[in-house]
């Protein structure tokens, strides 16, 4: 079994807003799309025009339909890869060290040559968030782009992850969750971010900011009407209509 | 084990070159970077596609379709070379031929039609993005049966945005993301507009703004609107006209924007014994009038010092003429608009409806600003500031496809504009070469003249019943009867009718059917098994009813097997566009911008890009748009036309690196050879600012009428007022009523005289035979897929390879339905059987599924047991081209009578619990067709690098 670091001089991670995701899936195949070119083998597709197409995938949308006790249902887009947990039970079950947390940032990772694809670390992960590909017989999972994020080969502003560059609706965000005045630790205080499962005691890096209550105008309107006032009618027919037309023209 | 860390390069290069050019997986049309790398043997291969984060339309962003390039551009459905016909229609047999044969082919079936009568060629060019080329084409040639796609897409959203205020939603326009405080979005279905209004949703929302969706389905930008109004498909016009009812009897209302900027106090003419009865009245230069405040007198609108009066009249001759906001007054103060008489119909509560409302004239007047702008209008008067009004809409498909979209269309129109939020700060904006009147787009065109061009462009805007596209004989001049008084204001034509009427041979028959892009033996029609039926039906010859179809595409679409000749286009990664001012651009609020594709690979087989087969086809048959006047080939290929061709002096189909006195400008300028590496240098596209004090207020704005002309938007100033009241309706009306010389026929009279009202009304659509069938059914496609391109890319389709149709909780108790459970989907057309899923966030009385997943079995390269194949299907089965026969002999268009868009949202079913069926397949379940190309790999490890 293999030990995690004692500590981390950062926490790389994600703050995913679950009040902007519209699951347009944006993330899922810029990531396949970066992740299948770059880092290790690429993540394959079995069957890809048949009955059964099953790829590997390092984050994937789910959705969610939610039925509040009052008001119409609401459906919920929630985007999922690996948490990058301070307490990775993926990397303590593995039997050959591949699964590691990295100390400089604590990115979690497989070294792909040291991976026998047993299995264990997706057992263990208690989020689903790896996949093993099929084609390689080794664990893929997400790498925070970890040859994105520092590549001097690539502009600065592009050193962040490839589902942070790409999302369109600018519903996720990339930085040091271990600094409390980064500006991810500042949107997740503000925001009320979240751990997933914080029951699995895992302790994840990765964050999500809950949806902002909806539907607040039908509530607001089966309760007292503040905005009633804005509808004070000034004549209840036409003529009426006009002759106030003509008083409020002459103030103008 | 210990704590052990491999060593890993961090810095691994990225690719050897990166090729800047513009996506093509939809028509959001974003600017892409395209990383090359070299493969084992050295050759320069798509190795990584991402957003350029230059670019005006998508800013670095890129959504699942664009990141999936790379998978369209290797699809194994990629068609390998042109191809004759050897089997039957509709078997998919093919065999290969070269350029030169089908060339050939295509020459001796056109140039016989254009020597004897051109208009037996109906050229349709589906989702084309290069309509000002392909309508040249049609043109050149002398028929008047050409269009694309708009007929049966969003007609009514951009014809009513035209006609009311000059422009329109869609890629015309866009909310003002950095100031809006409301942000009411109808009927947008996932795909559209893709990127800009998902930043724009998440720049507002981080920021606090309220979004509002009204849609009967709860998804994508629907499920993060912070409200959500599951409206009854079809009564968004009702629910619109409640809301203007409610401001109207509050007084909230723009009342000066409404008198300097629209036609509120235009004075119309209220001489009900007059031809002229209900026209605005006009001076001796056709200049709208209107009463002074200040001097009480009758004057043109425009005049230097003039405030129209909203409230006075004209008296003359004993006639009183008054202005348009009196009759707007009262009719939509009428009780029949209160929100306790709409909300049943609409599913909507009363108490709902005046909360919306409420909050819209909160936001516009309570949370209004001013920006520090200076600018002079077009009557001369200066401004200090522009006053802004944070309430900003959009709509699209869900609203206009229905029978009363067009009406519905104006209405909202009419609601942003009483609230005084159109180009204004916080409101919707226009993009350039918007806003431009109706009356500055050209009117149809439909003489036809043997072995000549036709006389003038086929699509446009009527202004009246002269300006329909009628033959002497009073008969259609066009296939698909657009501009005709069935359906007069159809901008866009009639797609989905062509083939309908060719088979029916009403009002012609034709010969050749010559289509680009456009699948419709499948998703891209009504009446699927129909239209095949028509396709492959013979006469009493033996020949097909229709003679000859070509077709171009780039892959092996359902439509390929229907077609007796193929040509086959490139994929979008190995051509030539010019997304263009002339056509569908790609502009930004504050700016100017066009852009182009470049082949950043070659094709590596024998396919050519359509609109370069167009320039060896057109020269072939000695077109003149097409030839020099020696007779040889004008333009090698699209590159050359793009780059040479010039519509008018100093107006090209770009508008960067144009050669100007001085060097190279923007906007006019001469022919620059070298134009396509500049546009290749700056990543691809070209964009210039509108100046600050420019660039809201548009249409009304000396600073930016000037600005348009010196960049060859327009040829001369074109302020003009928002028309509340659409005057060419009541041209219409009035020809119904029996004035003019132009007649409708008498079975049309009443319908024009009802549905024209030259002010937006809500009617009830067409119900005839929907007795029993009482539930709507609609559809719309995910954000990751688009059209039925996403079933070929072997990563978006494992995001969504399946359709069900969702079914509203309350249905599926009453019909004892679980999910994964059957049903028979019933309208009086036609009968599917589909699998069911439950989603509780619907309308109570809607279902719908995802358009376009269900796949022909043979088509595009997938396995015959692919689950698009299996379980997806199409609502397209059950909604006809025609409304049901009224016994009267005629032949009736699911269409809005006004427009003649395609009336797909109007579907009406029935739905009964049935057992799987055998074969455990949707139902119809169509035999196979024969694949025209190779089976597809059954694992992929895509890697160029190393």
């Amino acid at each position: 079994m293999t030990q995690l670091p004692t500590r981390t001089e950062k926490k790389l991670g994600l703050v995913i807003d679950l009040d902007t995701c519209v699951g347009c899936h944006a993330c899922v195949i810029s990531c396949k799309g970066w992740n299948t070119e770059n880092y290790g083998a690429p993540l394959s597709d079995q069957d890809p025009y048949g009955a059964d197409p099953s790829g590997t995938f390092l984050n994937r949308v789910h959705s969610y339909e939610v039925q509040p006790e009052q008001g119409d249902a609401q459906l919920i887009h929630f985007p999922k890869s690996c948490l990058h947990c301070e307490d990775a039970p993926c990397v303590t079950v593995c039997p050959t060290g591949a699964s590691y947390k990295r100390v400089e940032d604590g990115i979690v990772l497989v070294n792909e040559s040291d991976c026998i694809g047993c299995g264990l670390c997706a057992w263990a992960c208690p989020y689903g968030a790896r996949e093993m590909d099929q084609a390689e017989g080794a664990m893929k999972k997400c790498t925070l782009c970890v040859d994105r994020i520092y590549n001097e080969n690539l502009p600065e502003v592009d050193r962040e992850p490839a589902c942070v560059r790409t999302c369109p609706s600018n519903a996720r965000h990339f930085g040091d969750l271990g600094d409390p005045n980064s500006d991810v630790s500042k949107l997740v205080a503000e925001r009320g971010g979240m751990d997933l499962m914080p029951e699995q005691g895992t302790k994840p890096v990765n964050q999500y900011l809950p949806p902002r209550l909806k539907d607040r105008l039908a509530q607001d309107a089966e309760q007292i009407d503040i905005l009633a006032p804005f509808l004070e009618p000034v004549a209840t027919e036409a003529k009426g209509f006009l002759n106030w037309l003509d008083k409020t023209l002459e103030k103008l | 084990m210990t704590h052990k860390q491999p060593k890993l390069d961090l810095s691994p290069k990225v690719s050897d070159e990166i090729r800047k050019t513009t996506c093509y997986m939809c028509a959001c049309r974003c600017g892409i970077n395209v990383h090359m790398k070299k493969d084992p043997l050295g050759d320069l291969k798509v190795a990584y596609i991402e957003g350029n984060r230059d670019h005006p339309v998508n800013q670095g962003v890129l959504c699942a379709k664009g990141s999936a390039g790379i998978m369209q551009h290797n699809a194994p459905s990629r068609l390998s070379s042109p191809m004759k016909r050897v089997g039957k229609r509709g078997e998919g047999k093919f065999e290969h031929i070269s350029w030169d044969e089908a060339y050939d082919i295509a020459e001796s079936w056109l140039r016989p039609i254009r020597e004897s009568n051109p208009e037996k060629l109906a050229f349709f060019t589906g989702r084309d993005q290069s309509q000002s080329f392909t309508s040249m084409f049609a043109q050149s040639f002398g028929t008047p049966n050409y269009a694309a796609h708009g007929g049966f897409c969003s007609v009514n959203m951009a014809a009513a945005g035209i006609y009311t205020m000059g422009g329109a939603f869609w890629e015309f326009g866009q909310p003002d993301w950095d100031h809006t405080k409301l942000f009411m979005l109808f009927g947008v279905a996932e795909d559209h507009d893709s990127n800009p209004i998902k930043m724009g949703i998440g720049k507002i929302k981080a920021r606090g703004a309220r979004v509002i969706g009204v849609n009967p389905i709860r998804t994508g930008y629907n499920a993060v609107a912070d409200d959500w109004v599951g409206i009854t498909p079809g009564t968004d016009g009702l629910f619109i006209l409640s809301m203007i009812h409610c401001l109207m009897k509050a007084g909230k209302m723009d009342l000066n924007y409404l008198a300097q900027y629209t036609d509120a106090a235009v004075l119309i003419n209220g001489d009900e014994k007059s031809p002229e009865y209900g026209l605005k009245l006009r001076d001796e230069n056709g200049k709208e009038l209107v009463i002074d405040r200040t001097t009480g007198k009758l004057t043109p609108y425009d005049q230097k010092g003039v405030k129209p009066d909203l409230a006075a009249t004209h008296r003359e001759a004993g006639i009183t003429h008054r202005p348009v906001f009196h009759q707007m007054a009262e009719m939509y103060l009428d009780e029949q608009y209160a929100p306790e008489a709409v909300a049943e119909r609409c599913g909507i509560s009363a108490k709902r409806i005046r909360t919306l409302a409420a909050e819209l004239a909160r936001v516009a007047f309570e949370e209004s600003f001013e920006l520090a702008h200076e600018w002079t209008d077009f009557r001369g008067e200066h401004h200090t500031t522009m006053t802004g009004r944070p309430v900003s809409f959009h709509a699209m498909r869900g609203i206009s496809a229905h029978a009363n979209g067009f009406q519905t269309c104006r209405a909202l129109h009419t609601l942003q504009i009483i609230l005084g939020t159109v180009e204004v700060p916080g409101g919707f904006r226009f993009k350039p070469p918007y806003p431009k009147p109706a009356t500055a787009h050209p009117k149809p065109h439909c003489k036809v003249t043997p072995n000549a061009p036709l006389d003038g462009p086929h699509l446009g805007f009527v202004h009246g019943p002269d300006d329909l596209a009628l033959k002497d004989d009073g008969t259609p001049a066009r296939i698909d009867k657009a501009f005709t008084w069935e359906n007069p204001m159809s901008a866009h034509g009639l797609m989905h009718m062509v083939i309908s009427n060719a088979y029916a041979g009403d009002p012609y028959k034709i010969d050749t059917l010559f289509m680009y892009m456009a699948n419709m033996s499948w998703n891209s029609s009504m009446n699927t098994t129909g239209v095949q039926d028509m396709l492959t039906d013979t006469d009493e010859s033996g020949e097909y009813v229709i003679p000859r179809i070509i077709y171009s595409d780039a892959y092996s679409s359902e439509m390929v097997a229907y077609a007796d000749l193929i040509l086959p286009d490139t994929t979008y990664l190995e051509r030539h566009d010019c997304i263009s001012l002339l056509d569908r651009p790609i502009c930004e609020a504050d700016a100017v911008a066009d852009a182009i594709r470049w082949p950043v690979v070659e094709p590596d087989r024998n396919v050519k890009g359509f609109q370069s087969a167009l320039c060896d086809l057109g020269a072939r048959l000695g077109l003149p748009a097409f030839t020099n006047d020696d007779g040889s080939q004008k333009y090698a290929d699209y590159a050359d036309y793009i780059v040479n061709h010039e519509r008018r002096p100093g107006v090209g189909p770009l508008a960067g690196w144009r050669m100007g006195e001085n060097g190279l400008q923007g906007g006019r300028g001469g022919v620059n050879a070298s134009q396509l590496d500049n546009y290749i240098a700056n990543g691809g596209f070209y964009v210039e600012h509108i100046p600050d004090g420019a660039n809201y207020y548009k249409p009304w704005n000396a600073d930016y009428q000037d600005w348009a002309v010196k960049m060859g938007l327009y040829d001369s100033p074109q302020p003009y007022l928002f028309s509340l009241y659409a005057e060419p309706m009541r041209k219409f009306q009035l020809a119904a009523e029996g004035h003019g010389d132009r007649q409708p026929p008498d079975h049309l009279r009443q319908r024009i005289k009802e549905k024209m009202s030259p002010l937006p009304i809500w009617y009830e659509t067409d119900q005839q035979g929907n007795e029993g069938f009482t539930i709507t059914a609609l559809t719309q496609r995910p954000m990751a897929m688009y059209h039925s391109w996403g079933s070929q890319n072997a990563w978006l389709r494992q995001l969504h390879g399946r359709n069900p149709m969702y079914m509203p909780t309350n249905l599926m108790r009453e019909h004892d339905l679980k999910d994964g459970d059957w049903a028979e989907v019933t309208s009086p057309h036609g009968t599917i059987t589909v699998p069911v899923m439950e989603m509780a966030a619907l309308n109570p009385n809607t279902i719908w599924t995802w358009n376009a997943i269900g796949k022909r079995k043979g088509a595009w390269a997938l396995d015959k047991d692919a689950p698009e194949a299996t379980k997806g299907f199409l609502l397209n089965h059950l909604i006809h081209e025609l409304l049901p026969p009224k016994g009267d002999g005629l032949r009736w268009a699911n269409s809005d009578p006004i427009t003649g868009q395609a009336a797909w949202f109007d579907l009406k079913v029935a739905i009964k619990k049935t057992a799987q069926p055998a074969d455990a397949q949707s139902q119809p379940n169509m035999p196979p067709i024969n694949s025209p190309v190779a089976s597809a790999p059954d694992e992929l490890k895509w890697k160029v690098g190393k």
